[in-house]
C-alpha cells in the first residue's frame, strides 16, 4: 500500500464501471434539463418535450441499426465500443477516497495513453460508416487533437512533476497542504479543455459538430449512438475524476469521508463542463490547431517552469 | 516467472506477428495500419510482462498516436480506393519473402546456437523510478543527445514537406503583415 | 519463456517487417515495414535486459530506440509529402532516380 491508497481485487471492477456510469447518467440528465432553459439573455425556452436520459436510452435502443453501403462495420464497431472501453480504463486508475482498482506507479502515463487510443477510436468511428461527414468529423477530430494533446501532456506533467510520482494516489496525497490548482491554474484550465476534447464537447466538439451534421454521430443510430453517446459521457466522467485528483485533492476536505469529497469535486468539475458546453462557442479545428500549439504550448510549458523552479526551491 | 505470464506471452507474441503480417495482406490501409497498431500494442503489453511498465504504457501511447496519423497519409497518399478493395502494391515479392525467410532460419539458427550467459542480478525494484533517476542522472548524456536530434528532424522535416517558403507567406520584401496563409491560423488573424 | 523462445519471436517480427520494406511499393507501406522491424529491436533490447542483465542502464536504450521510429516516422512523411508533391505519386520505384 503506497500513497494511502488501497488496491481493490478486480472483483471491483463492476463497481467501478456503475460508479462511472451513475456520474455519465447525471451529467446525461443535467444536459438535458439545461437543453429547455433558455440560453442566454435572448433566449427562449425551446419548444417541444423535456429530454430525459431514461427517454433518449429507450429511443436508441428500439431504434434500428443502419449500416451504409460499404461500410468497414468491423473498424466501426472497434471505434464505437473502444470510446466507453477507454473511459473505464481511466478509471481503473483513478482512486475514489481510500480505494482505487489499480494502484499502478505509472497511472498518469497510463490515463495519457487511453485518451491517445480515443484518437484511433474516434477516428474508426468516423471511417468506418462510408459516409464523407461522419469522415470529416474524424479527421477534424485528429486535427483537434493534435492541438490539443501536447498541451494536455504537458498539464498532466505539471502535477507528476510536484508531487515526484507518477502514481495517481502518490499525486493525491502530495496536496494535503495545497491544492495543485493553487499554483497550477493554467494547467488546470488547460487540463479540462483536454477532457473536453477527447470527450468530443463543449467546444471541442466540432468533429460531432451539426454543420457536418452529426461528424462521426452522423451514421450511427440505435445501439451503436447510444454506445457512442454514451462513451463521451463516460470519458467525460472520468476526466472529470482526473481533474479532481489530480488538481483538486482528490478526497481531501473537512467533515465528510475522503471518498465523498473526490465524489463531490468530480461532480462539480462535470457539471461546471456540462454547464459550460452551452455557454461557450464551438471552436473551429483550423482556427485551433494555431491557438493550441503558439498559445497552449507556451502557456503549460511555463507553467511546467513554474512548477520545476518552485519544486526545487522547496 | 509463472505459468500466466508464460502464457500471456505467447498469446502476445503471436498476436504481435500475426498482426504485423496482416499489415501487409488486409485489402483496406485504415485496417493496415491499425493491424500495425495492434502488432505494437502486443510488443507494448509484453514490456509490461518484462516489468518495464513506464516503457511500455510510453510504447503504446506513441505508437497508437503515430498510427493515427499514420492513416490519414495512407489515405491522403496511396493513389487507389483506400477501402475494402483488393490491393496489391508489391515489387520483387519473391526476392523479399525468400530474402527474408532465410534472414529468419539463420536468426533462429543463431540464437538457438549461441551460448546466452545466465542473468546477472536481481531486477531493480521500481524500475520507472530507477530509469528516471537514470536519465537525470549519469545517462543524461544520451537524453542530451537524443534532444539535438529530435529538434533536427523537426527542422528537417519541415523543411521537405512546407511546400511554402517566408517569402510567399510575408511577400518579397519580408513586410506583409499579418502573412498570407491558405489556412487561416486563430492567433491574430 | 526464455529468452531464446523471446528472441524467435523477435526474429518473425524482424523478418516480417524486412519482407514489408522490400516488397512494398508504396512509401508509407515501406514505413509500416521499417516500423515493423523496429518494434522487433524494441522486444529484443527488452528482452535482452530482463533476461541477462536487469539492471535499469539498459533501458535508456529503449528510449533511444523510440526516439528513433519517431525520427523515422517523421522524416518518412516529409518525404513522402515532397514526393507526392513533385511527382504526384508515392511509389518507391518512381523515385529511383534523383533528379527534382
Amino acid at each position: 500500500m503506497t500513497g494511502g491508497v488501497a488496491p481493490l481485487s478486480a472483483a471491483w471492477a463492476p463497481v467501478v464501471a456503475l460508479v462511472l456510469l451513475a456520474g455519465a447518467v447525471v451529467a446525461a440528465a443535467l444536459d438535458g434539463a439545461l437543453h429547455s432553459v433558455p440560453a442566454g439573455r435572448a433566449g427562449r425556452a425551446r419548444p417541444g418535450r423535456r429530454r430525459t436520459v431514461t427517454g433518449a436510452v429507450a429511443r436508441l435502443l428500439r431504434q434500428r441499426r443502419r449500416v451504409p453501403v460499404a461500410a468497414d462495420v468491423m473498424l466501426w464497431r472497434i471505434g464505437v465500443a473502444a470510446l466507453p472501453v477507454a473511459a473505464l480504463l481511466m478509471a481503473a486508475v483513478l482512486p475514489l477516497g481510500r480505494w482505487t482498482l489499480v494502484d499502478w506507479s505509472v497511472g498518469i502515463v497510463w490515463f495519457n495513453a487511453v485518451d491517445v487510443a480515443v484518437w484511433a477510436a474516434v477516428w474508426l468511428a468516423g471511417w468506418g460508416p462510408n459516409s464523407a461527414h461522419a469522415l470529416i468529423g474524424g479527421y477534424r477530430f485528429l486535427a483537434q487533437a493534435l492541438a490539443y494533446e501536447l498541451p494536455l501532456m504537458f498539464a498532466l506533467t505539471a502535477p507528476a512533476v510536484a508531487a515526484g510520482t507518477l502514481r495517481v494516489g502518490g499525486v493525491v496525497q502530495a496536496q494535503q497542504g495545497l491544492w495543485f490548482v493553487v499554483w497550477m491554474p493554467v494547467a488546470f484550465v488547460v487540463f479540462c479543455l483536454g477532457v473536453a476534447g477527447f470527450s468530443v464537447w463543449g467546444p471541442l466538439s466540432a468533429p460531432a459538430g451539426a454543420d457536418i451534421a452529426g461528424g462521426v454521430l452522423a451514421e450511427a443510430s440505435g445501439v451503436d449512438r447510444l454506445i457512442v453517446l454514451a462513451g463521451r459521457y463516460l470519458l467525460l466522467t472520468a476526466g472529470s475524476g482526473f481533474a479532481a485528483a489530480l488538481f483538486l485533492g482528490g478526497g481531501a476536505g473537512p467533515l465528510l469521508p475522503d471518498w465523498l469529497w473526490m465524489a463531490v469535486k468530480a461532480l462539480a468539475v462535470l457539471c461546471a463542463l456540462v454547464v459550460l458546453r452551452r455557454r461557450l462557442p464551438v471552436l473551429r479545428p483550423d482556427r485551433f490547431l494555431e491557438a493550441g500549439w503558439l498559445v497552449l504550448v507556451p502557456a503549460t510549458l511555463l507553467q511546467l517552469l513554474v512548477v520545476s523552479v518552485v519544486v526545487v526551491a522547496r | 516467472m509463472g505459468v500466466l505470464s508464460t502464457v500471456a506471452f505467447w498469446v502476445l507474441a503471436a498476436a504481435a506477428v500475426a498482426f504485423g503480417a496482416l499489415v501487409f495482406r488486409v485489402d483496406s490501409m485504415a485496417r493496415a495500419t491499425y493491424c500495425l497498431a495492434a502488432s505494437f500494442v502486443a510488443v507494448a503489453v509484453v514490456l509490461l510482462l518484462f516489468r518495464q511498465d513506464y516503457l511500455g504504457v510510453v510504447t503504446a501511447l506513441m505508437m497508437v498516436m503515430e498510427m493515427a496519423i499514420m492513416a490519414v497519409y495512407m489515405v491522403m497518399f496511396m493513389g487507389m480506393n483506400p477501402a475494402l478493395m483488393p490491393m496489391s502494391m508489391v515489387h520483387g515479392r519473391r526476392t523479399a519473402l525468400a530474402l527474408s525467410a532465410g534472414l529468419f532460419i539463420v536468426l533462429t539458427a543463431g540464437i538457438l546456437l549461441v551460448p546466452w550467459p545466465s542473468r546477472r542480478d536481481a531486477p531493480v525494484a521500481d524500475v520507472t523510478h530507477a530509469l528516471g533517476e537514470s536519465i537525470m542522472g549519469h545517462k543524461m548524456l544520451v537524453m542530451l543527445t537524443v534532444s539535438p536530434v529530435l529538434f533536427a528532424t523537426i527542422v528537417a522535416a519541415l523543411v521537405l514537406a512546407l511546400p511554402r517558403g517566408r517569402y510567399d507567406r510575408f511577400g518579397d520584401d519580408l513586410r506583409r503583415r499579418p502573412p498570407a496563409d491558405p489556412q487561416p491560423g486563430g492567433v491574430g488573424r | 519463456m526464455s529468452l531464446q523462445a523471446v528472441l524467435i519471436v523477435v526474429a518473425a517480427l524482424f523478418c516480417v517487417g524486412l519482407y514489408g520494406a522490400l516488397s512494398q511499393q508504396v512509401v508509407v507501406m515501406v514505413m509500416m515495414g521499417l516500423e515493423l522491424m523496429l518494434n522487433a529491436v524494441l522486444l529484443a533490447v527488452a528482452a535482452v535486459l530482463w533476461f541477462l542483465a536487469p539492471q535499469i542502464d539498459g533501458a535508456v536504450l529503449l528510449l533511444v530506440v523510440l526516439a528513433a521510429m519517431t525520427v523515422e516516422m517523421a522524416m518518412g512523411f516529409a518525404v513522402a509529402t515532397l514526393l507526392h508533391r513533385s511527382r504526384q505519386s508515392d511509389m518507391t520505384d518512381m523515385a529511383a532516380d534523383l533528379a527534382g
